[in-house]
């Protein structure tokens, strides 16, 4: 009677259609629930309230948002000063990242052990307490503006935060930007050019020596001179607090400061394991081959580590951004803060809140995967 | 001078002039770090006392973590009740003590309550009924809610995950793109929009007068991200095993879940027990989040300590002291997975 639940096919889709029908239940189930509730507690669904004003002060922002502007300018400027903290995170953690974890494979024991300690202690914390620490701990404890710390007599750190100067007049230093694009293209396409040659008539070109100049010693002197001909504004002592220039509020240095230093263990971790992925027998070809231990490294060990290190230190990077949500337990102005936090409060639309602040996230990470399918669909090509 | 100890050291820090000048600027930068730091976390400190007055010297004041060791343990859980927690806690100890005996007899049958019953019991121990008085998860709190937020979410996110890495690997398309979606959704938003999320929206879903606790919101909330990246970790193990495990065991004519659970997890979840043990230290780091919804577990009661007037400017005790706890946790768990690692390679020879 029953010998057609047999034939696999038609199990297959029962199963299905069980599952489907199990989940549309629960789904509607919810809904209903979330509908009879909105209706009692009188909250009209819709997206209107974007433009409504918002009247909510945001203390830290790019954006030239105001109170009076609508919900809308606050989510954008919420967006901004995540990507501003990621940004500036995520520059610093690779700097760092790199650094120790090139380190810890240091033959000399001490310095290894060092690194060691380092990537043991920050990945063994919460985030959230290295946020807290620097928050309340650290830059609390700094001193007031009128003894604070400074860098040369134009960057001041105080409890405040961190004044730096702002050029008035952004010209020569647009000017500079460009060139330096200019020479990063040059120095591009002379290294194609280089190799070229070097394949056809077997004559060497010094690729890198050129391009220290070219991409290092000229734009700094590029960017020297754009901000000697600007005037700048300077942060002054007036009063009570500095003036002028521009202050980055301690959320932000708090949260840049823990971002920073404990996503560069991770990252640390990723490298180390990316140049021990490299096999020792290609190194002992190389130096059967004669190449000298800089051209190893280079030549051999970074093209194969690279491949390795990149995709998971592409998501340690949308870690960073994710995490940078965490900014919101120290009130700085990120979109969790504002957008989840403050504008919610005043407004009660949670469900539009949340699907539209998960949207953003989601669309940042489909981004990144679809760059890290990218890289990967594109380097199995080149391994051939 | 031929002592192969020297020889060592010099070997691995004097090899070369500049491997010597390296080693010795470390030491320096170590010496000059550290001996200020000894001196204010142990030499200068205040050890004995009752109030702030007993500390006088430039060190820390350890008197505030004596004073506040308590609260720091149990939150506002109710001090004539706290024996309950005391004997979670000795159950919790005494199950894993147990567990790691691998000659225990009934090792398996205890392996199973420790997942079914005890969980359960500790339940009601912490939240009382049945002949206890009832203690209100709000006066939880402290390492005791850590552990809790942990171990629950951890006991809901495993399973979960499992059955998601396999409705990733399965044969119906719609169980796939289901648990595909599910994981996606959960791996790319920050955990904390998630806590936000389910304290907000679980009460708007379920029936009126249905009334989710806080703390169950939080733990669910945590439990569903976790269970995303769990499933990612036991896909890694499935995906090591050979195709041919499941075909010998399909042409020995055993069904799915048999197949699953005779055949493919027990060496599944073996590989794949190093990024598991990694998933839950991230779990019980990211606990700490629910300070956002205002639970206070052992960094939130931490934060909320400096606000005691009596206390002004304890700040770095009271975070050297939770993270003490926090860091010696988590190590614990790495090195407890590193070692059990080496241990299979040796038996395996993988």
């Amino acid at each position: 009677m029953l010998t057609f639940l047999r034939d696999r096919k038609v199990r297959d889709i029962l199963w299905q259609a069980a599952a489907t029908l199990v989940t549309v239940a629960v789904i509607w189930f919810f809904v209903r629930n979330a509908s009879e509730n909105m209706v009692k507690a009188g909250i009209a669904s819709g997206f209107k309230f974007l433009w409504r004003d918002s009247g909510i002060e945001v203390p830290f922002n790019l954006t030239g948002y105001r109170p009076s502007d609508n919900i809308l300018a606050l989510l954008w400027t919420g967006i901004v000063n995540t990507l501003l903290v990621s940004a500036a995170a995520i520059v610093v953690a690779t700097a760092i990242g790199f650094t120790v974890g090139l380190l810890r494979l240091s033959r000399n024991w001490l310095l290894s052990s060092l690194a060691g300690f380092y990537i043991e202690f920050v990945r063994n914390i919460p985030l959230l307490f290295f946020i807290l620490f620097w928050y309340f701990g650290v830059l609390a404890a700094l001193p007031t503006p009128r003894d604070s710390a400074d860098f040369l007599g134009v960057i001041f750190l105080n409890r405040r935060g961190l004044s730096i100067p702002t050029p008035d007049d952004v010209t020569g230093l647009r000017l500079a930007l460009a060139a330096i694009v200019v020479l990063v293209a040059v120095q591009f396409g002379l290294a194609r050019w280089a190799a070229r040659r070097q394949a056809r008539t077997g004559r060497d070109f010094p690729v890198w020596p050129v391009g220290l100049v070219l991409c290092g010693v000229l734009p700094i002197l590029a960017l020297v001179a754009g901000g000697m001909t600007t005037a700048w504004d300077v942060p002054t002592l007036r009063g009570f607090n500095y003036r002028g220039g521009f202050v980055l509020v301690p959320e932000f240095v708090a949260l840049f400061a823990a971002l920073s230093t404990y996503t560069a263990g991770f990252i640390a971790e990723v490298v180390r394991g990316g140049i021990l992925s490299v096999r020792q027998g290609q190194i002992d070809a190389a130096r059967a081959l004669g190449l000298t231990e800089g051209r190893i490294v280079r030549l051999v060990v970074i093209p194969q580590a690279m491949p390795v290190i990149i995709p998971p230190i592409t998501s340690q990077y949308l870690n960073l951004i994710k995490n940078s949500s965490l900014g919101a337990a120290i009130a700085y102005p990120e979109i969790v803060a504002v957008f989840m936090g403050s504008a919610l409060v005043s407004t009660g639309q949670s469900i539009e809140i949340i699907a539209i602040t998960l949207a953003i996230y989601l669309a940042l990470s489909l981004a990144v995967s679809v760059f890290m399918n990218w890289y990967n669909a594109r380097h199995k090509l080149v391994t051939r | 001078m031929k002592s192969p100890w020297l020889q060592t050291l010099r070997q691995r820090l004097f090899a070369t002039p500049v491997d010597a000048a390296i080693t010795l600027v470390c030491l320096y930068v170590v010496w000059r770090l550290s001996v200020p730091l000894l001196h204010w976390l142990v030499f200068d400190a205040t050890w004995n006392g009752t109030s702030r007055d007993a500390c006088k010297g430039d060190g820390a004041c350890w008197v505030f973590v004596r004073v506040r060791f308590s609260q720091f343990m149990y939150g506002q859980y109710p001090i004539p009740e706290r024996w309950r927690v005391d004997i979670a806690g000795a159950l919790l100890v005494a199950t894993a003590g147990l567990l790691s005996w691998r000659g225990l007899p009934h090792r398996r049958g205890l392996a199973i309550a420790s997942v079914t019953v005890l969980p359960l019991a500790g339940l009601w121990l912490l939240y009382g009924g049945l002949g206890l008085r009832i203690v209100e998860t709000r006066e939880w709190g402290g390492l005791m809610l850590t552990l809790v937020l942990t171990i629950y979410a951890g006991l809901i996110a495993v399973p979960l995950g499992i059955l998601l890495a396999l409705g990733r690997r399965s044969r119906l398309p719609l169980i796939r793109f289901a648990s595909v979606v599910f994981i996606e959704f959960w791996r790319g938003v920050p955990i904390i929009t998630v806590i936000f999320l389910a304290s907000l929206l679980l009460p708007l879903i379920m029936p009126s007068g249905f009334d989710v606790d806080r703390l169950a919101r939080a733990v669910l909330g945590l439990a569903f991200v976790i269970a995303a990246y769990m499933a990612e970790a036991v896909r890694g193990g499935l995906q090591a095993l050979p195709e041919g495990q499941t075909e010998a065991a399909q042409a020995l004519g055993l069904g799915y879940w048999r197949i699953q659970r005779r055949i493919v997890l027990p060496q599944a979840l073996r590989i794949a027990l190093p990024a598991m043990t990694n998933e839950f230290i991230a779990l019980f780091k990211n606990t700490t989040l629910v300070l956002i919804v205002s639970l206070f577990d052992l960094l939130g009661i931490a934060q909320a300590a400096l606000a005691d007037p009596a206390w002004v400017g304890m700040n770095m005790e009271a975070y050297v002291f939770a993270g003490a706890i926090y860091w010696f946790a988590c190590f614990a768990m790495s090195q407890w997975s590193r070692r059990r690692e080496k241990r299979l390679q040796a038996a395996y020879g993988r």
